[in-house]
């Protein structure tokens, strides 16, 4: 083996090969920082919210002066709602569903009391949220109530409670932490529940219980009768179809911000996919220069394959120095732009984690299989032209 | 392999011609192992182009050859490697040394595929060869009466059934031209091989049992 690479190495061009190992790099590079930063950046976007898909759209009618003045109603009737679910847009249409009685929360972390407050609740049916059915159930008559809090209260305690009385900081994982106890009044009814956090949502503006709580909470502590619902939720085909805001705009529907962010994703989306395409083509250019000075070296050094096949080598053995040397290529390749990228991707986490303290700190394990599967296509492409390359020399075709 | 037989073989380039009088081409013509055999030729009659069809270098001719029997247009880029990697030297007219190599890596390089020869057995022909102190040089310095012995120790370090050297001794003097037969027969006995020898005129002094006319 050491004889035949010293044979074979005769004309490698290293100008060629550096020239091949640069362009190969960058394309990787580009590949692999597109692909991983869209990883770490779309949580952000579409962040958190385990609970809410992103096709969601919570709708609201505008709340204007004329309509406080004149006491015009900002609820939907009945047929507005078959009106949204008959849209082209529209896969699935719920109502929120308001507590008809008084609710007076405390809420405390580690007992101590941090907020005590009048408040309310809302649902929405069970398919809109997006929890596991075990933590999602009210049984009738248990006093442990689930709930899913916006999370911007969970900032306000973080960031304003917590920091100034010393208090411990509350994350995701955490939830556990906080209590919640619930006093409920009306119908004659005077009861103490336990509030259950089981997670925040950054898009539901309101304090969720479930479904069947609600519905049997109204019928106990109110009279049961249902008022028309102020807020609808919509599951959407396509969040980024110009058809549902320009119907929410003839209807005066608001809706309530997470369209902007999955606007924001798609084109993040695009964005990145046409940096990951202007990375493949540098790989694909890349590839091709190896190709070339591959076939380049084959030819000047044809005679000499030519002789070793004569005296006995096979194809396999005489294709195999090039062959590892390709694959020695793109191993280094592949190191280097993994180190690259780690370091790269260390400078931006610490911006976002800036920015969005609350995100987690994702892997770079998608971009790493990603440049696995791309070293291993190329290789296995390499391997084959080389072997293609010596077979045409074995059958003399040149 | 036992035989090499040649079934009315035929260079297209030949096929022209009707002025054929050969003891080969057209022929029926059967080397078996363990005899010596010399193919005498003007140039120009096809003497290398017969090695390169037997050694499946070149295919363009007409007729077969087999080997034992077999059809060798059969054989497969398998079959080619094991044939010449244990059952047929040759040792090239134009001898198809590495220039980049030193004369013992020339012959190592083809060692290497089967561990035929130890490393003195090697040094020892080149000893006998007359060229041990130009072991360690460059082939591409090296005369072509040297490079050719060089060749001729490449083409004995591996098994074989038959040898097949291609104008071995075109640039030697007779005491090499003696040496190297005498290496080659030894080597070639002790093997029990077959040996046919091409020469456009000047030939190893062989006790040939069978001399063809090309």
């Amino acid at each position: 083996m050491k004889l035949v690479w010293k044979l074979l190495r005769q004309h490698i061009s290293l100008a060629q090969f550096a020239g091949f190992f640069f362009a190969n790099l960058f394309g990787m590079v580009i590949v692999l920082l597109g692909f991983q930063f869209y990883h770490d950046i779309i949580p952000v976007f579409t962040q958190g919210d385990s609970f809410m898909k992103n096709d969601y759209l919570v709708i609201s009618k505008k709340i204007s002066t004329a309509g406080t003045l004149s006491g015009r109603s900002n609820t939907f009737t009945a047929g507005e709602i078959i009106k949204l679910k008959d849209q082209e847009f529209t896969k699935k249409v719920g109502k929120f569903t308001s507590s008809e009685y008084k609710v007076h929360g405390t809420m405390g972390v580690n007992g101590t009391e941090a907020l005590n407050t009048d408040m309310f609740f809302e649902s929405v049916p069970d398919g809109f949220v997006d929890a596991s059915l075990k933590d999602w159930t009210y049984s009738e008559g248990s006093h442990e109530v689930p709930i899913i809090l916006p999370r911007s209260y969970i900032n306000m305690y973080n960031f304003g409670f917590a920091q100034s009385r010393s208090l411990p900081k509350i994350s995701d994982g955490l939830v556990g932490m906080i209590d919640f106890v619930i006093f409920i009044n009306g119908n004659g009814h005077h009861d103490e529940l336990k509030g259950k956090v089981i997670g925040f949502s950054n898009r539901l503006n309101t304090i969720l219980v479930p479904q069947s709580f609600m519905d049997w909470s109204n019928g106990y502590y109110a009279s049961g009768e249902v008022s028309d619902p102020t807020r609808m939720i919509v599951e959407v085909k396509n969040p980024a179809d110009e058809k549902i805001d320009q119907y929410f705009q003839k209807n005066s529907y608001e809706t309530e911000d997470n369209l902007d962010s999955s606007k924001t994703t798609w084109f993040l989306r695009i964005v990145v996919s046409i940096v990951m395409v202007i990375g493949l083509v540098i790989s694909v250019l890349s590839f091709y220069i190896l190709m070339l000075s591959i076939y380049l070296l084959v030819q000047k050094n044809s005679s000499k394959l030519e002789n070793l096949l004569l005296i006995g080598y096979s194809p396999g053995k005489v294709a195999m120095p090039y062959q590892l040397l390709t694959v020695g290529l793109n191993v280094i390749v592949l190191i280097i732009a993994l180190i690259i990228l780690f370091f790269v991707r260390c400078y931006y986490m610490d911006m976002i984690a800036l920015l969005f303290p609350q995100m987690e700190d994702g892997t770079m394990m998608p971009s790493f299989i990603v440049g696995v599967i791309l070293f291993v296509l190329v290789t296995l492409m390499n391997q084959l032209a080389i072997r293609h390359k010596v077979m045409s020399i074995w059958k003399r075709k040149e | 392999m036992n035989k090499i037989e040649l079934h009315a073989i035929l260079p297209e380039v030949f096929a022209q011609r009707t002025d054929i009088h050969s003891d080969v081409w057209q022929q029926e013509v059967c080397f078996e192992r363990g005899h010596l055999y010399l193919v005498e030729a003007d140039s120009g009659t096809g003497k290398s182009s017969l090695c390169s069809y037997i050694i499946g270098y070149r295919h363009d001719y007409r007729g077969t050859i087999e080997f034992d029997g077999k059809n060798i247009s059969e054989l497969k880029v398998k079959g080619w490697v094991d044939v010449r990697k244990y059952s047929l030297s040759h040792l090239f007219q134009e001898l198809r040394l590495f220039p980049e190599l030193t004369a013992y890596e020339n012959v190592e390089i083809k060692n290497k595929l089967t561990g035929f020869k130890t490393c003195e057995q090697i040094t020892a022909w080149f000893e006998m060869l007359g060229i041990v102190d130009k072991m360690n040089a460059k082939v591409g310095r090296m005369s072509f009466g040297q490079q050719q012995r060089v060749a001729m120790i490449r083409a004995l370090v591996q098994p074989f059934d038959f040898i097949l050297a291609d104008e071995p001794i075109s640039h030697l003097d007779d005491t090499n031209s003696h040496i190297m037969g005498e290496i080659m027969m030894t080597e070639a006995k002790a093997q029990g091989a077959g040996v046919i020898v091409t020469s456009i005129g000047k030939h190893i002094d062989l006790n040939y049992e069978k001399t063809y006319r090309l």
